[in-house]
């Protein structure tokens, strides 16, 4: 196919455009993460709340796992895309010492009941609530996720949607420490 | 011919990815920006219009904009209901604006809902308050009025 050097122009233009607008975009809504490896890691705020069952979490209960504490809610688009994920991770590596732990920001504990099953998620849930968001310097936007060391002390913070790729290889760090 | 396809399908791509860095599809005019609106929350006109979040309650309990009203997520059936009750006696050119800022503009569910069931009930003059990525981050960090509890 022969083009005019015109249009081979007007190609290469259009191409560009595109470029720099879809790398504005990404950047634009990009996550927002934050690593507390260089400075002093702050103790996660410890809760006590009720999860899907009525049973109490308390979260200073699971000294010693790597968690993982996931804000979310069952209509948030972001979050919904992260869930099959989470699970996956809880499957892979629950053995070696990463506990998933879900706080939902939905009004009600039904849809979530409804999501847990559609989902078929794997690990517990509790409902959240504004004390706890507060605790844990506002939580005004949904997914954000805490990485917890075992020694119960926030290691970083991923605001919005993030890669799967980007919690697998902090998890997998935290996992190699004892 | 197999120019003119080759460029309709780049400007094709061009147009995704220009429509994926834009907000919802909540047209401009329906828009309201934050500074927009902190200046028609400190003004004293007479037009001052009513706020609602459609988004979650545990976040409008940590931090809403003074003078909203909490009437659930709009992206479920309760919270739609709730919000048609709410606006059930209010005049149709009552000035209403919406906000939720649970999730960045392009991926919130509940701010097009809710202003497609106000328009729908014949509400001419609803806006939705323009949130980039949060609340937190695009209200509270920046300042404008806010206000905590239920």
């Amino acid at each position: 196919m022969r083009l005019r050097p015109q249009i081979k122009w007007v190609i290469v233009l259009v191409f560009a455009i595109a470029v720099v607008a879809g790398f504005y975009a990404l950047r634009r809504h990009a996550p927002q993460s934050g690593s507390a490896s260089a400075k002093a890691k702050a103790l996660a705020p410890d809760f006590t709340l009720p999860q899907l069952d009525g049973k109490q979490l308390t979260l200073s209960s699971y000294r010693g796992k790597v968690v993982l504490l996931d804000f979310w809610a069952t209509w948030c688009f972001p979050c919904r895309e992260e869930t099959p994920h989470f699970v996956e991770m809880q499957q892979k590596y629950g053995d070696r010492g990463l506990q998933m732990i879900g706080v939902s920001m939905d009004d009600s504990p039904d849809p979530v009941r409804t999501f847990y099953q559609q989902f078929r998620m794997n690990y517990p849930v509790v409902m959240g609530t504004a004390a706890t968001g507060e605790a844990y310097g506002g939580v005004l936007g949904l997914p954000i996720a805490f990485l917890i060391d075992r020694d119960g002390r926030i290691v970083s913070r991923h605001m919005g949607a993030t890669d799967a790729a980007v919690f697998e290889n902090e998890v997998q760090k935290l996992l190699a420490t004892q | 011919m197999r120019t003119s396809i080759l460029l309709l399908l780049l400007l094709a791509s061009f147009t995704a990815v220009m429509a994926s860095a834009q907000a919802t599809s909540i047209p401009a005019a329906s828009q309201i920006m934050p500074e927009d609106l902190v200046k028609r929350l400190k003004s004293s006109s007479p037009e001052a219009p009513l706020l609602f979040q459609v988004g979650s309650h545990v976040l409008y309990a940590q931090a809403h904009i003074p003078g909203s009203e909490y009437l659930g997520a709009a992206s479920t059936p309760a919270g739609l209901d709730q919000l048609r009750k709410r606006v059930a006696s209010l005049p149709k050119k009552q000035f209403i604006v919406l906000y939720c800022g649970c999730c960045p503009w392009t991926r919130c569910p509940n701010e097009k809902p809710a202003l497609d069931a106000l328009q729908s009930l014949g509400f001419t003059n609803v806006k939705v308050l323009y949130i980039a990525d949060n609340f937190g981050t695009d209200w509270v960090n920046k300042g404008y009025p806010t206000a905590k509890g239920e």
